[in-house]
């Protein structure tokens, strides 16, 4: 089953902006996300990332080709029914909240019941429950802006898990995480998509959490679609010299079997 | 949440009850309690001075302060809640100078000063303030964000300007045309007649419900449009009503009472000490809030220097001055 079909998808930000950046497109993007798996996207800086997400949320709109969620045009769906459906992650959140996390993560429920005023028992407790689920049950009535990286993290993860949405999109999950935290982050979302069979897009820029994640990566060039695949067969020596523009060897991780990129230091 | 909120309600709704009861039994017309209790329990005669003053001037000033205050602290909290920013509030952000020009043209407009038309002179306050509001926020937005020292610059610009296109009209008209604009000017609560009463009390309503019915969408919108967006919430449409009605507050306020400072700073600011950041708490009882603090101010302006008056506008900025200046190196951007 598909989640979502990105169909010849084109786009390219209003005149106004590309002056901050250089002018950018994407450029008849095609794929399907299978009901399920995890989804790796990756590509160097300004490849059309954080655009494929703003796509499939519809904070941007396609210039051209479509974009389906679950067979249903998105430009057809409500906010509403778009939030219920496809969760975000963030990078990070703005600074000085001035929430608890249990009044975050309840803010998740939102899309359920626009028009309610106050959440009601049953929207406590998947709040709850998803705060049990990525470990901030204990944080509940901690203000966000005191928090750690590693834990505004996770309860950006429980925000988005009392979505009980079919496709979670995390971006950059692990940018602000030290290595213990990044391991507990992949555990959580393996959990997550086993457990709940949420599906998972992951955008990354770090290739070996990817590769040791997702079934199936999509490697972006400028705009276009360079792979897409097996992590095996996307992250390839040649492939990623050429796009990324530096000198890299791949190996097979010996536990997993997984690819192992790793980057030939210039001297 | 609910049972918070009722109790919360309950408590200030007693306390602005025992002011207004305060309130009615003090003013510079020395009248005994038992006086005051008999008019009110309709023993004095139409035509006496004690009904005149307690049915004809203190009841409606009360109203009319305890809307202005509620009115004005709604407000606040919308702009607070829309910039994202602790020290947006009407005056603060120049919206109230913006009405106070667009109800001087309406008065104006009207021919003869004398004619009180209430709801042009709302009406015409109304489109000052959307003019002003919508300059601040096109002078300050940086991508879609409001950095402090924009935004406050912003607001102060723009509400001299308006401030000086006030005493231009002033100084260009015959003075006589716009009886007590001075008085005015400085923020003053008045007893409104019955039907400027009934209008004042319809727009704050309008205002109120448009505000709290968004109040839900508007704790979402802490987390930055995009995410707010992607929580299913129309951010430009929330933004729009909530904007439009902070500006009918604020206009409906000047209208009736004149530009009152810092209500709208003060009162929550001082709720979510109490209360928390949740707006669907602090929506409803910065009302409830508002209008005991305004009534507090005015009756304290009635009566400080009896038989002279103070303009409540100028206790509320004399508390208000200082206040600004603690948020301000104390809360930077904090909400």
């Amino acid at each position: 089953m598909t989640v979502a079909r990105f169909d010849g998808v084109d786009f390219s930000y209003p005149l106004a902006e590309p002056r901050r950046g250089h002018p950018f497109t994407l450029r008849g993007v095609s794929f399907d996300l299978a009901a399920g798996e995890v989804f790796g996207v990756l590509g160097p800086n300004s490849a059309g990332k954080t655009t494929l997400i703003r796509l499939l949320t519809r904070i941007v709109s396609p210039t051209g080709g479509t974009i389906e969620v679950e067979g249903v045009a998105l430009a057809a769906m409500t906010r509403a029914e778009l939030a219920r459906r496809i969760a975000v992650v963030p990078q990070d959140m703005p600074q000085g909240l001035p929430f608890t996390v249990q009044e975050l993560v309840l803010m998740g429920r939102y899309p359920h019941a626009p028009r309610r005023f106050f959440e009601t028992p049953h929207d406590l407790a998947v709040a709850r429950e998803a705060m049990t689920a990525t470990g901030v049950l204990d944080l509940a009535d901690a203000r966000v802006a005191v928090l750690s990286g590693g834990e505004r993290q996770r309860v950006a993860l429980a925000r988005a898990l009392a979505q009980e949405p079919r496709l979670l999109v995390l971006d950059e999950p692990t940018a602000h995480l030290d290595l213990r935290y990044q391991v507990e982050c992949v555990a959580l979302l393996r959990r997550v998509n086993r457990e709940r069979g949420t599906t998972i897009v992951l955008v990354s820029h770090d290739l070996n959490l990817a590769g040791a994640l997702c079934d199936r990566l999509l490697l972006l060039a400028d705009g276009r679609i360079a792979r897409l695949g097996t992590p095996a067969e996307v992250l390839e020596e040649t492939m990623l010299t050429t796009i990324y523009g530096c000198s890299v060897s791949v190996e097979r991780n010996a536990l997993t079997g997984r690819p192992v990129v790793q980057v030939a230091w210039r001297r | 949440m609910t049972r918070r909120l009722v109790s919360a309600l309950a408590l200030l709704g007693a306390l602005l009850l025992g002011v207004a009861v305060l309130a009615i039994f003090l003013g510079s017309a020395r009248l005994s309690p038992l006086t005051v209790l008999r008019v009110l329990g309709g023993g004095a005669g139409a035509e006496s001075t004690e009904h005149v003053v307690v049915l004809g001037l203190r009841l409606p000033r009360i109203a009319a302060a305890v809307l202005a205050g509620g009115a004005l602290a709604v407000a606040g909290v919308g702009f607070q809640g829309l910039t994202r920013n602790p020290l947006a509030e009407p005056s603060v952000l120049g919206v109230s100078a913006g009405a106070a020009f667009g109800v001087v043209v309406g008065q104006l407009a009207g021919g003869s000063g004398a004619v009180f038309d209430a709801v042009r002179v709302a009406a015409f306050g109304f489109g000052g303030a959307l003019v002003a509001g919508a300059a601040v926020y096109l002078i300050a937005s940086v991508h879609g964000a409001f950095p402090i020292q924009t935004l406050l610059l912003a607001g102060v610009i723009v509400g001299i300007f308006f401030g000086s296109a006030v005493t231009v009209l002033i100084s260009l008209v015959d003075i006589d045309r716009l009886g007590g604009v001075v008085h005015w000017l400085l923020g003053n609560i008045a007893p409104l007649p019955a039907r400027s009463l009934l209008v004042f009390a319809c727009l704050a309503a309008l205002g109120f419900a448009a505000i709290v019915s968004q109040a839900r969408e508007l704790n979402v919108l802490a987390l930055g449009e995009e995410a707010a967006r992607q929580l299913g919430i129309n951010a430009e449409r929330v933004k729009a009503q909530i904007f439009v009605a902070a500006a009918l507050l604020t206009s409906s306020v000047v209208a009736f009472a004149g530009p009152i400072g810092f209500v709208g700073l003060i009162v929550p600011h001082m709720l979510r000490l109490l209360l928390g950041p949740d707006n669907r708490l602090l929506v409803p009882t910065a009302m409830v809030g508002g209008g005991t603090f305004l009534l507090i101010a005015d009756t304290i302006a009635r009566n400080a220097v009896a038989p002279a008056e103070l303009s409540v506008g100028i206790i509320t900025s004399f508390f208000g001055a200082p206040f600004f200046v603690y948020l301000l190196r104390t809360r930077r951007g904090v909400l």
